[in-house]
């Protein structure tokens, strides 16, 4: 089965306008989404599929390393259990 | 110090001191707040804008039992509208399906429960009141929700030989974390002081269990040790530092650096009906009074910990020597760390009784 990225229902994503950047919240913890990771799991909205994501982010940040890095941080995300 | 105050992360809202539990290590306040100087839900919904403004981006509603007021799903609402991912803090009685269907609705994210023992008999003794069934059904509605569940469970002589068991409990209950804290002596428990604190024998039992229980579990369950401040010798970095990482507002609106610091009398607390959120976490005497490291006093004053300890617990400092700003005596360093040593080896050899509040609410 193809794997199309979802945050887990007790994650939710954050934009945080005080210290400008994306975080995830969850029970008893916040994690701080550091540079573009916001936009990659604003991406993860269970419809795209990974090769989409990592196109969508390919056009959008050229010569961006992200057909190895993007992969690795959303089975990054999955292990941790905040990506389904 | 005004421009370099980092925003709060979190708010432990107490929406009520009313509670149909009589915990006999209820670290409330002797003198409950009470239900008529409760703050409406729609000072609460302002709070919660304010705090969201502030840079709060959690929040725990709490009590007492929450479940008690009967706008709590408006609050959980205006929680959820002012962006804060909410958290319900429940002894679980109360919570019903239909309860729980409308926070869900109103957008509640999690739940942590409380836990007395595994032992329904034992925890009757220890919560004053018949609740184990109430928990072990809520415990369900809140898996069947789909909703993450925290148990929540306070360690003293008469659960901690339990720990074993209520690991298992937690498993058995579908739990995505539990955590075993030990008791916080203030309020009422440090009225039960004496009956409450547990044995050194006990405590490194327990500390073996956690270890062995930890090993074996594969990731399904989150297992939280809060360390024994007395027992251990060691200060807890308690709340991660004063005015550093999240602020308690009481049910009367009573704004404070931590849950116990009404205890001190000579905070003068300011109130959210008279003043801005963000004043008070800046400006605030109250919230200045221990924060970052210039109020220490000799040893913390010249020690590595206490970046990481930031010298202990006030309230403690406060309860066991009536000096809010001495060194926790908790800490093997502090120059009252007899007076818990003290505590610690003579408590066990009295057989006291529970002393519980009258009637519930
Ligand atoms: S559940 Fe127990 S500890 Fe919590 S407020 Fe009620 S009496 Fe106190
Ligand atoms: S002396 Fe102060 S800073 Fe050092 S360990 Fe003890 S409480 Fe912490």
């Amino acid at each position: 089965m193809t794997w199309r990225p979802v945050l887990a229902r007790h994650v939710m994503l954050r934009r945080d306008p005080v210290r400008d950047t994306d975080l995830l919240l969850m029970p008893e913890r916040v994690v701080v989404l550091r540079g573009h990771a916001g936009s990659v799991v604003r991406l993860c909205d269970g419809r795209r599929e990974v090769p989409e994501i990592v196109a969508a982010l390919a056009e959008r940040f050229p010569g961006a390393p992200v057909a190895d890095e993007v992969p690795r941080f959303l089975s990054a995300l999955h292990e941790e259990g905040w990506l389904r | 110090m005004t421009a370099t105050v980092d925003p709060p992360w979190a708010l432990l809202a107490e929406l009520t001191h009313g509670c149909p539990l009589r915990c006999a290590y209820c670290s409330n306040p002797v003198e409950l707040i009470s239900r008529s100087r409760e703050l409406t839900a729609e000072q609460w919904t302002d709070v919660f804008r304010q705090a969201a403004d502030l840079g709060v981006v959690q929040t725990h509603l709490s009590g007492g039992e929450p479940l008690l007021r009967r706008d709590l799903a408006r609050i959980v609402a205006a929680a959820d509208t002012a962006g804060l991912y909410t958290q319900l803090v429940t002894s679980g009685v109360g919570l019903h399906e239909r309860r729980l269907a409308e926070l869900l609705e109103a957008g509640l994210r999690c739940v942590q429960l409380s836990v007395q023992h595994t032992d329904p008999q034992a925890a009757e003794l220890i919560a004053g009141a018949r609740v184990f069934s109430a928990k072990e059904r809520a415990a369900r509605l809140v898996r069947a929700a789909g909703l993450p569940l925290g148990l929540n469970v306070v360690l003293h002589r008469a659960d901690i030989d339990a720990v074993d068991d209520l690991i298992t409990l937690a498993l058995a209950w579908g739990a995505d974390r539990i955590e075993l804290a030990h008791t916080q002596y203030y309020g009422w428990a440090a009225r039960n002081r004496t009956a409450l604190l547990p044995t050194r024998d006990q405590v490194e039992r327990a500390r073996v269990t956690v270890r062995r229980r930890r090993e074996q579990l594969t990731g399904s369950l989150e297992l939280v040790w809060v360390a024994p401040d007395l027992l251990d010798a060691t200060a807890k970095p308690c709340m991660g530092g004063w005015g550093a990482v999240s602020l308690t507002v009481a049910p009367d609106g009573t704004a404070l650096p931590c849950p116990s610091a009404a205890t001190l009398p000579a905070l003068d607390a300011p109130n959210v009906r008279a003043h801005r959120l963000d004043w008070i976490w800046r400006e605030s005497k109250a919230f200045n009074a221990y924060r970052g490291e210039t109020w220490m006093p000799d040893p913390c004053r010249g020690c590595a910990l206490r970046t990481t300890d930031f010298g202990g617990c006030r309230c403690q400092a406060y309860a066991l020597t009536g000096d809010a700003s001495r060194t926790d005596p908790a800490c093997r360093h502090a120059p009252d760390h007899h007076l818990v040593r003290a505590l610690v080896d003579e408590a066990p050899l009295r057989n006291s009784a529970y002393a519980y509040r009258e009637g519930g609410t």
